[in-house]
C-alpha cells in the first residue's frame, strides 16, 4: 500500500484532527468516534495518523509490542524472559479492523500452520495483539457485527484480551485506542456503544468554497505525485510529530487546578451527563490539549475547546429542548464562562 | 464554441463515460442504471473493448458472501496440500481490472463498504479463517443498477465512489452506435494521462459548480477533474481546456445535482428562474463571450455551469423530493438497521463454532474448519482418494441467521378507579385482540399498570399470549391515577427494550385525569404537570407512542389526556365509543406507520 495522505495536509476538520492528536497524547481519554458525512476524510485522517505517530520503543520479537520500560503490562513471554529485554524503535501500530474479519483473526487463534507441521499448540496473535499500545481503527463501525463490537469494547475497557478457544488459554495485554468512524445514514450506533468512546466528533463536509477548492487541489496533487507531495509536507509533519512527542513528555507536569475540576464538574452537572466518565474525559482531554499547547496548567480555554467532543455524545435528550446536543454544550459553556 | 459532438445523444454520453472510465479505471467506477437487455450488453461490450488488454473482469452477485468477496480458505487445495491454503476473493481477483457488481441495488451496505474500502485503499485485507494478508486490489467498479424508481438504489457509500453515473433506461437499441474511439486512441490517452496539467482555475470551476448544483460530497469534483483530465488526454492535449471541464461537469456533476443552480442568490447574473434546461445542442450559448456580463472574460465557472445545467436530468425536482423522503424514512424508521442474529430463521450469515444443540450445522463452514486437519487426523495418508473426511466436534460450525427484530408493544394501562368504572373491561378486550395480532407478527407485548400511588410492570415483555391474558384478567383496579409514574415506568421499560435492540411502542390508555403526583401526593394540577413532564421525556427519548383517550364522550376538547398525548408527541386517538376493534385498529395503524 502506498503511503497515506499527510495528516498536516488535511484541510479544515480541526476538531477531528484535534481529537486524534489528543488521543495520541493521552490514550486514556478512551477512543474517538468520528461520525459524519461521506467523503470528509475520516479514513484518510486515521491512516494519516499512522504515519504521523512517533515511533515507540518495544521489546524485540514481542508480538504484543511490549514496552521495555513498563514491566507491569508485560505479556507472558516478556515476563518470563530473563535479564534486560532487547528493545528497538518501531512504528506505533494503527491496525485496521476490516469488515468481514472473523473472530479468530480479531482475538487470535491456534496457529494452524505450526499445529499441522510440528504438532505444536501455539497461539497466533490476532489484530488485538497487533494493536497493543497503538490504535485500532474500525471503519464503518455501525456495520460491524455486534458480537465483534461487544468483544472489542470489552477488551478496550479492560486492556486485556482473554482467549479461550481451541484448547488454548491465553491472556495478553491489549491496550489500544479505539477509533470508530461511520455514517449515521447507514444505521445508528447502538446507544450503549456511544458513551464507551471518550471523544465523539461530528464530521461535516466543509461548505465554504475556498476550502473545498483546497481539498480537491491537495488531493489531486497527492494522487498524481505522492512522493513530491510528501516531500512538500514533510516539514509540517515533523513539526506536528514533535508537538506530540513533547506534549507526551510534558503531560504529567501539566497541573490541573481545583478550579478547572470544579468547572468541569459544574459543566457536567449543568448538562446532566450520566456518571463520572464525562468529567474524567473532559479533564483528561483538556490536560492533553494544554500539553499540546505548551501550557503548564489546564485553563478555561482548554475546557471550552474540548467540551463539545468530550460531552456531546453523553447527553440525555432533554425533553424541553429540541436543540442538538452540540448546541446545548455550546450554550452551557457560554452560560458558565459568561459568569 | 460548438456543441460537443461526442455527447450529443444519451448513448454517446454513455459511451463516452465508458471510454473515460476505461482510460483511468483504478479507484473509480460507473453506475449503470438499466434493465438487463441488449443496450446494457452493448454498453458493457464497449467497456470491455475499451479496457486495457488483459485486464481482468470479474462479476459479483449482489449478495455475495464474504468468503467469495474477500477470500478465505480454499478447501480443495487445503485438502490436497494438508495445510491451510488461501484463496483470493473476487476483489483481489479483479486487481488491475474491473469488478462488475450485478444488481447493485440489492447489495447490502456491508458489501458496499467492503468494496468501497478496496476502492479507497487499493488493497483488500483478508482477516478470515486464520489468514492475515493484504492483497493488491487496484480496481474499478461497474455497478449494474437494475432498480426501478428512486427508492431502489445501490448503497450510498458505493454510489458516492462511482465517478460516472450512466442511465441507459431511455435508450432504445436502435440508438446504439459503435465505439467512438479505437483501442489505439485509448492506449495513447492512457499514456498521456499523467502529463495532463490542470490549471488552478479548472479545479476552482469544478468545485464552484458542484457547490452550486448542491453536490455535497467532495469526491464529485475530484471525479470530474479526473474526467476532464481523461478528456484532455483523449484529445491528445497536454492541458485541460475549458471544453473538457464543461463536458466533464456535464458527465460527472450534472447527474448528482440536488438543486437547480438558479436557486443560488449571491450571483447577480439574471438567470431565468424556471427556464427548462435547453437541449444539449445550444447548451453553451448562454455563456457566449459576446454577452456583456462582466468586464472580464466569461467566467469558466459559468461556462461549466451552463454545460452541467444542460445535462441535468429533467426529472431532477421529482428526484430530489424522492431523495428527501427516502432520507426522512431512513432516519426516523425505528426498524431500519434493527437486525438481530438468530439461530432459527432469517437470512443466513456468518457461521460460528458451536454444538449441534445450538442450531443447524453449516456444512461448508464445518468442512472448511476441518479441512486443514485432515492430513494430521488421517495419519500418514492424505484425505483424498476415497478416504473419508475426519470431522471432530470442534469443527462444527453452526449457521446463524439475521432477522428483523420484532417490535414490543408496551401497554400503559390506567387501572385507577375513575378509569375502571368506565371501561377497563373494554380496554382489556382491545388488548386481547392486539395480543392475537402481536402473536401473528411475532411481536412481544408488555403491560404496565398504574393505580393507587404507583405503577408496576404487570407483564414483562413476552410473546406468550396466554400469559398476557392471565395477567390482564387478574389485574386489580381502583384508587388514584398516578399517570406520571406509569409513564416513567413505561419509559424505563422502553429503554430496556431498546437496549435489547428491539423497537418499543408505547400505548397509553387513560382518561387523563391524573390526581397523584410523582412523589405520591394527591393533587390534580401537580399530577397533570408531572404527567406532561413524563410525556416530554418519552418524546425526547424518541420512543413512538400512541395515546388512547378513554374518557367519557362529554369531555372538553382540551382534555388532559390530549395535553399528555401532545407532550409525548403521541398519535392521539379519542374513542368516544371505544370498542375493542377500534382500539386494535388504531394500534395497528401506529405500528404500521
Amino acid at each position: 500500500m502506498s503511503s497515506p495522505f499527510p495528516f498536516s495536509a488535511i484541510v479544515g476538520q480541526e476538531s477531528m484532527k484535534l481529537s486524534f492528536m489528543i488521543a495520541a497524547v493521552d490514550p486514556s481519554v478512551g477512543g474517538v468516534l468520528a461520525f459524519g458525512d461521506r467523503g470528509t476524510g475520516k479514513s484518510t485522517a486515521v491512516r494519516a495518523l499512522a504515519a504521523l505517530l512517533p515511533k515507540m520503543r518495544a521489546v524485540v520479537g514481542c508480538a504484543y509490542n511490549c514496552d521495555p520500560a513498563d514491566a507491569a503490562h508485560f505479556c507472558d513471554a516478556c515476563k518470563r524472559a530473563k535479564g534486560e529485554p532487547k528493545s528497538a524503535l518501531r512504528p506505533a501500530p494503527v491496525v485496521d479492523l476490516p469488515l468481514g474479519a472473523t473472530e479468530d483473526r480479531v482475538v487470535g487463534a491456534l496457529n494452524l500452520e505450526r499445529a499441522l507441521a510440528n504438532g505444536e499448540k501455539c497461539f497466533e496473535p490476532g489484530l488485538l495483539a497487533q494493536a497493543n499500545r497503538g490504535f485500532l481503527y474500525i471503519d464503518e463501525a455501525n456495520l460491524l457485527e455486534d458480537h465483534l463490537v461487544d468483544l472489542l469494547l470489552d477488551v478496550a475497557a479492560s486492556g486485556v484480551n482473554v482467549v479461550e478457544r481451541e484448547g488454548l488459554s491465553v491472556r495478553h495485554p491489549a491496550r489500544f485506542v479505539l477509533i470508530g468512524s461511520g455514517n449515521p445514514e447507514e444505521g445508528e450506533l447502538r446507544p450503549q456503544l456511544l458513551d464507551r468512546f471518550g471523544l465523539a466528533i461530528d464530521v461535516k463536509t466543509p461548505i465554504d468554497v475556498p476550502s473545498r477548492i483546497e481539498v480537491v487541489r491537495r488531493r489531486d496533487r497527492f494522487e498524481r505525485d505522492p512522493a513530491a507531495f510528501h516531500k512538500k509536507w514533510a516539514g509540517e509533519e515533523r513539526k506536528l510529530r514533535n508537538k506530540i512527542v513533547s506534549a507526551r513528555e510534558n503531560l504529567a507536569s501539566v497541573a490541573t487546578p481545583d478550579s478547572a475540576i470544579e468547572r468541569a464538574t459544574r459543566l457536567c452537572l449543568a448538562l446532566g451527563t450520566d456518571g463520572l466518565r464525562g468529567e474524567l474525559t473532559l479533564i483528561r482531554a483538556a490536560r492533553a490539549l494544554a500539553s499540546l499547547e505548551g501550557k503548564s496548567e489546564v485553563g478555561d480555554a482548554q475546557l471550552r475547546r474540548v467540551a463539545p467532543m468530550a460531552l456531546s455524545h453523553r447527553l440525555r435528550r432533554n425533553p424541553l429542548d429540541d436543540a442538538g446536543s452540540a448546541v446545548r454544550v455550546e450554550r452551557a459553556l457560554q452560560e458558565m464562562f459568561a459568569a | 464554441m460548438s456543441a460537443p459532438i461526442e455527447a450529443a445523444t444519451p448513448w454517446r454520453r454513455a459511451s463516452l463515460a465508458a471510454a473515460l472510465f476505461a482510460i483511468d479505471p483504478v479507484g473509480n467506477g460507473v453506475i449503470v442504471r438499466a434493465g438487463p437487455g441488449p443496450v446494457r450488453d452493448a454498453w458493457l461490450g464497449l467497456l470491455v473493448e475499451a479496457l486495457p488488454a488483459g485486464a481482468p473482469l470479474r462479476r459479483a452477485p449482489a449478495n455475495i458472501a464474504d468468503d467469495r468477496l474477500l477470500g478465505g480458505l480454499d478447501i480443495t487445495a487445503t485438502l490436497r496440500a494438508g495445510r491451510p491454503v488461501a484463496e483470493p476473493g473476487i476483489i483481489a481477483q479483479a486487481d488491475g481490472g474491473v469488478l462488475v457488481l450485478a444488481m447493485a441495488e440489492r447489495s447490502t451496505q456491508g458489501t458496499a463498504a467492503r468494496i468501497s474500502s478496496a476502492l479507497d485503499r487499493g488493497v483488500v485485507t483478508l482477516a478470515r479463517d486464520g489468514f492475515a494478508m493484504e492483497m493488491p486490489a487496484r480496481l474499478g467498479v461497474v455497478a449494474l443498477d437494475e432498480g426501478q424508481g428512486d427508492d431502489e438504489r445501490p448503497p450510498e457509500a458505493l454510489v458516492d465512489r462511482m465517478g460516472y453515473w450512466v442511465d441507459l433506461t431511455s435508450i432504445g437499441w436502435r440508438e446504439i452506435e459503435g465505439a467512438a474511439y479505437s483501442a489505439d486512441e485509448l492506449v495513447a490517452a492512457r499514456a498521456k494521462l499523467g502529463g495532463v496539467e490542470a490549471e488552478p482555475s479548472v479545479v476552482e470551476a469544478l468545485v464552484v459548480v458542484a457547490a452550486r448544483l448542491g453536490v455535497a460530497s467532495l469526491r464529485a469534483p475530484l471525479f470530474a477533474l479526473r474526467a476532464a483530465r481523461a478528456l484532455a488526454a483523449l484529445r491528445g492535449g497536454v492541458r485541460i481546456e475549458d471544453d473538457d471541464v464543461a463536458l466533464a461537469a456535464s458527465l460527472v456533476l450534472a447527474p448528482r445535482a440536488t438543486r437547480m443552480p438558479a436557486e443560488e442568490d449571491d450571483e447577480p447574473e439574471p438567470e431565468p428562474e424556471s427556464e427548462p434546461p435547453p437541449p444539449p445542442d445550444d447548451a453553451q450559448e448562454p455563456s457566449d463571450p459576446s454577452e456583456p456580463q462582466d468586464d472580464t472574460m466569461p467566467d469558466l465557472d459559468d461556462l461549466v455551469l451552463a454545460a452541467a445545467q444542460a445535462a441535468i436530468p429533467p426529472d431532477l425536482l421529482a428526484r430530489i423530493e424522492a431523495g428527501a423522503s427516502r432520507r426522512r424514512k431512513s432516519s426516523s424508521d425505528g426498524k431500519s438497521g434493527a437486525f438481530s442474529i438468530s439461530k432459527l430463521r432469517g437470512r443466513p450469515t456468518e457461521a460460528r463454532a458451536g454444538t449441534l444443540k445450538e442450531g443447524r450445522l453449516s456444512l461448508v463452514a464445518t468442512l472448511r474448519a476441518a479441512a486443514p486437519w485432515q492430513r494430521v487426523r488421517g495419519g500418514e495418508s492424505p484425505a483424498v482418494g476415497g478416504n473419508r473426511l475426519q470431522i471432530k466436534p470442534d469443527d462444527f460450525r453452526i449457521v446463524r441467521y439475521r432477522q428483523r427484530r420484532g417490535a414490543t408493544t408496551v401497554f400503559i394501562l390506567d387501572a385507577s378507579g375513575s378509569s375502571a368504572m368506565q371501561r377497563l373491561a373494554e380496554v382489556k378486550g382491545a388488548i386481547e385482540l392486539l395480543l392475537a395480532d402481536c402473536y401473528i407478527r411475532r411481536d412481544s407485548v408488555a403491560l404496565v399498570a398504574f393505580r393507587g400511588r404507583g405503577a408496576e410492570i404487570v407483564l414483562p415483555p413476552t410473546r406468550s399470549t396466554a400469559r398476557a391474558r392471565r395477567a390482564l384478567a387478574g389485574l386489580p383496579a381502583g384508587g388514584g391515577t398516578p399517570i406520571a409514574n406509569g409513564l416513567d415506568v413505561a419509559l424505563a421499560l422502553a429503554d430496556q427494550i431498546q437496549h435489547k435492540g428491539q423497537t418499543p411502542l408505547l400505548v397509553l390508555m387513560t382518561d387523563g385525569r391524573a390526581n397523584i403526583a410523582r412523589d405520591g401526593t394527591p393533587g390534580r394540577p401537580q399530577a397533570l404537570q408531572d404527567a406532561i413532564d413524563a410525556g416530554r421525556r418519552i418524546r425526547a427519548s424518541g420512543v413512538s407512542a400512541l395515546a388512547i383517550d378513554t374518557s367519557p364522550p362529554t369531555s372538553r376538547p382540551d382534555a388532559p389526556s390530549f395535553l399528555i398525548a401532545e407532550a409525548m408527541q403521541a398519535i392521539y386517538v379519542k374513542l368516544p365509543y371505544a370498542n375493542a376493534t377500534m382500539v386494535n385498529e388504531a394500534v395497528r395503524a401506529a405500528v404500521g406507520s
